[in-house]
């Protein structure tokens, strides 16, 4: 087909056709980032609503907001679903997966464009069916579906709830395919494995698991569809079925599924740090490979959620030392960055904020993560407020912060306009100092006992609890903040520049928002990635601020 | 990486490797007829490998395929294994302890 | 390559050998690599799938080996058979296909494509007639399942306490929910197979592929030895645990 001719002036990018069509059929990648962006980002909100009526229940000891002990239930439920599943699976690969990975190699597309378009479909799909759910009154068994409840005695929309986690795996599936194909078979000439940026290491490493682990996930929550609908007992001990079985199933996948969300964030973190350091990363081998370590240790672990399960204790050790190994890989990658900064000349925008930020914030989860994988000190702290503190320092102050990180990084070159620095900066002190306040004190809780889940708890836990709930007001408006000004800046011409951070990689090269088939012509990689040089540095910011800033 | 197809498999090869696996499900039909006791499973197993790693190399070309498709398939197979071993594992090891539950 | 749209005429003319290019790609085999690779991940996802039923499977008859011997009792070993050198056969015609096509003989690989859909059609026709004949002697768990007289009195020979018989008969039960949900989601597969294997055969008779849909055909061809091979496993595992008749 002969290719209709180009206008010169001004070029069109890949924003430029509005119609609804070309949006709801579009083959190109960045925008069903975007479409991704817009959806994920919805569904963050929702799971943030159920976090603020669940934090301002537990403002008081007793249950006096929420309207019964089984409304907190289905709220701390939705609540996990739909941040695991909804937000934080999806939000890094398929947002900016999708938008960069083509570009950084040099590719014109993912190299299975229709199917990353079917992967958006359904995962709005099982998204719909989440909010149906939400809407018609929730799940009670918790994010896990920990068999017997799940599978016997819950008198909520389990099999709804199935159904929707199946698809929504399936939408997991076909991004993870998809960037694993397109990283082999599509990288331009010159573009070795070893030129890659880490971004790109980590979303492989990411797809991996995708594509390993979501199929069992799939199966389990199935069987418990099965043993609802049918009454056939394969987790029902008095029909001889086992319990724990479900559990086996159910982790294999939810492990490494913890770090489907938090390598791409480490994958944003090395592009980010860089950067704003001016110095080429060090032990650029050591993170990569350490990336793939992670993807694959990270099946060798599951049954350290399992320690009180009922498990062999035998097994339980074994996965103990196994979890202290898997440890080492993400510790390798936090003295690289470390390391990277040392002599650096650091210029702490946003995107450094939020960088600098989940070093830290990720190095606390990922401690008290050691603590857990100790089976001892797990026995007493299990499903008390010292495991939500953990998970919730790696997800939100890991991977949400990379995510916010991310998204202010490569604003100019989605949207090609810049946020207003001030504005963000302020947001990513509130999220910093919002999100320890909040989770915090909830590792002191934990230690002192509170269990989680629970609607109600003694009065001595009161004020930490006060504490948390105090700071999640203050995280709620740093998350709001972006949101009011990433859509005002959009009513700016798009004159952001094409490289307005002086950042290296191929997505710089390129216009700001890039044209619909990312480059002009062929692409030839002759050179390694991270080329940084703090003596350059400023005289490079200058130039760029000079250039770019009206 | 090239991944076409540049060697084309004769009918004959085709041929041998379909009698091959009728004579093996033929086999497994008689070793599960025979007094093994224990070892059904690991012969019946055994047999499925076999036939298994013929459909593998030959029906889907992995014996001439470039070494990411032989990597992709012995790890698919890898993975799974990896579930299987570890939680039989579990449920093997339970009660090793004189203590209740473990 | 530069022809733009086909009229009516030039569709009953031998097609063109071209393959058609994707933008993103510098050139055919590129995009042939990329499916054909794409496929074998996609096989990787799906052995992951049946992995999480086997295992539930190997827990479960190592708990009542018994329990699973004589729930395969059951099984109709024949038809199994059958079954077996069906979907076998079915696979030698899907790769006689591929191999047609990779030598551009289109009506020949049209041919094999509807054998290997006929036979697996076949396949599953002949495990409708096993489910059947199994609901008929409440065997499908659920409400109506029954564990045959005989066998419960077998479990309760072997069993030393009453717990342990319930535990037994528990476990005979869950050998056919997994017999019917493992064969059920293969047969699904199965299905699914055959709907497109047909669908390209059809496209294929119209010369819809630009090339010779080689790296289409071949793609399925993977696909549908996979799910050959998923039975080469099943078929012992479900029927064959131990036909040899005494303990």
């Amino acid at each position: 087909m002969s290719a209709p001719a180009i206008p010169s002036d001004p070029p069109a990018d890949y924003l430029t056709d509005h119609t609804v069509k070309s949006w709801l059929l579009t083959g190109d990648h960045k925008r069903i980032g975007v479409l991704f962006l817009i959806s994920v980002t919805i569904f963050f909100f929702v799971g943030g609503a159920a976090a603020t009526l669940l934090r301002l229940e537990l403002m008081t000891p007793k249950g006096d907001v929420l309207a019964s002990a089984d409304a907190f239930n289905r709220l701390f439920t939705m609540h996990g679903v739909v941040m695991i599943f909804f937000f934080l699976i999806p939000s890094i690969p398929a947002v900016l997966g999708n938008f960069l990975l083509p570009i950084m190699i040099g590719a014109r597309d993912m190299a299975f464009p229709r199917l990353n378009l079917l992967s958006w479909y359904i995962y709005l799909i099982g998204g719909l069916l989440g909010i149906w759910i939400l809407i018609f009154g929730g799940v009670d068994t918790g994010w896990t579906f920990y068999t017997p409840f799940s599978s016997m005695y819950s008198n909520t929309m389990v099999v709804t709830a199935a159904v929707s986690v199946f698809i929504v795996g399936f939408s997991s599936i076909l991004t993870g395919l998809n960037i694993i194909v397109t990283t082999h078979t599509l990288r331009a000439p010159g573009m070795t494995w070893f030129r890659l940026p880490l971004f790109v290491w980590s979303h492989y490493a990411t797809a991996l698991i995708m594509v390993l682990g979501t199929p069992v996930l799939a199966i389990s929550v199935v069987l418990v569809g099965l043993e609802r609908i049918f009454r056939v007992g394969v987790f029902d001990p008095a029909l001889g079925g086992d319990p724990i079985l479900f559990q086996h199933l159910f982790w294999f996948y939810s492990h490494p599924a913890v770090y489907i969300m938090v390598l791409p964030a480490f994958a944003v973190v090395s592009e980010i740090i860089p950067c704003f350091a001016r110095r080429p990363i060090f032990g650029y081998r050591f993170i990569a490979f350490s990336s793939i370590a992670i993807a694959i240790f990270s099946f060798l672990v599951w049954g350290h959620h399992m320690f009180v399960s009922g498990q062999s204790m035998y097994v339980g050790a074994i996965f103990s030392v196994l979890s202290f190994l898997v440890a080492i890989p993400s510790g390798i990658k936090v003295f690289n960055w470390t390391a990277t900064l040392y002599k650096g000349s650091i210029r702490f925008d946003t995107p450094m904020l939020y960088a600098l930020g989940f070093i830290g914030l990720f190095t606390i989860g990922g401690l008290t993560g050691l603590m857990l994988a100790s089976l001892a000190i797990d026995v007493h702290v299990h499903d008390t407020y010292f495991i939500v503190a953990h998970f919730h320092y790696i997800m939100v102050g890991g991977s949400v912060m990379a995510f916010l990180g991310a998204l202010h990084f490569w604003w100019p070159k989605i949207t090609g306009r810049m946020y207003p620095e001030f504005w963000g900066k302020l947001s990513a002190l509130l999220v910093f100092a919002g999100f320890n306040v909040t989770f915090l004190p909830q590792f002191l809780l934990g230690w002192l006992g509170m269990p989680r889940r629970y609607f109600e708890y003694r009065p001595e836990f009161q004020v930490l609890n006060v504490m948390s709930t105090a700071g999640a007001s203050i995280l709620a408006m740093g998350f709001l903040l972006p949101l009011v000004y990433f859509l005002l800046s959009l009513r700016q011409p798009r004159n952001a520049g094409s490289n307005p951070w002086g950042a290296t990689g191929l997505e710089w090269q390129i216009e700001s928002p890039p044209t619909s088939h990312n480059f002009h012509g062929p692409v030839l990689v002759t050179c390694e990635p991270y080329m940084y040089s703090p003596e350059e540095a400023e005289r490079e910011y200058a130039h760029e601020q000079l250039v770019h800033h009206s | 990486m090239a991944n076409t197809e540049t060697h084309i498999i004769s009918v004959k090869t085709y041929l041998m490797v379909f009698v091959a696996l009728i004579a093996l499900l033929v086999a497994t039909v008689v070793a599960a007829m025979l007094p093994l006791g224990a070892l059904h499973l690991p012969v019946a197993m055994t047999i499925a490998v076999i036939k298994a790693a013929m459909i593998l190399l030959i029906f889907m070309h992995v014996y001439y395929s470039p070494a990411l498709t032989k990597i992709v398939s012995v790890a698919a197979l890898l993975w799974a294994a990896l579930l299987l071993t570890i939680t039989v594992a579990d449920y093997f090891s339970r009660g090793w302890l004189d203590i209740l539950g473990k | 390559m530069s022809s733009s749209s086909i009229t009516l005429e030039e569709a009953a003319v031998p097609a063109r050998t071209e393959t058609l290019l994707s933008h993103h790609f510098d050139d055919v085999e590129q995009q042939s690599n990329a499916s054909i690779l794409g496929m074998w991940f996609f096989l990787a996802t799906e052995v992951m799938f049946f992995s999480g039923l086997i295992t539930a499977y190997t827990i479960y008859r190592a708990l009542s080996p018994e329990a699973f011997r004589l729930g395969s009792l059951h099984m109709h070993v024949w038809l199994g058979f059958f079954n077996t050198l069906v979907l076998l056969t079915s696979s030698l015609t899907m790769a006689l296909a591929v191999r047609s096509s990779q030598l551009g003989r289109r009506d020949r690989t049209v041919w094999y494509m509807v054998a290997t859909a006929v036979l697996g059609a076949g396949f599953l026709g002949v495990k409708a007639i096993e489910y059947s004949m199994e609901i008929e002697h409440n065997l499908f768990p659920g409400v109506n399942f029954q564990v045959p007289a005989e066998d419960a009195a077998a479990l309760a020979e072997i069993s030393a306490t009453p717990e342990e018989l319930q535990q037994n008969l528990g476990h005979f039960q869950i050998m056919f929910v997994l017999y019917f949900f493992i064969t059920g989601v293969h047969a699904f597969h199965m299905i699914i197979g055959i709907v497109i294997v047909l669908i390209m055969a059809a496209l294929m008779k119209r010369n819809w592929f630009s090339g010779n849909g080689t790296t289409q055909i071949e793609a399925m061809g993977l696909y549908w030895h996979f799910v050959d091979i998923v039975w080469v496993f099943l078929y012992p595992l479900l029927y064959l645990i131990d036909l040899s008749g005494g303990h």
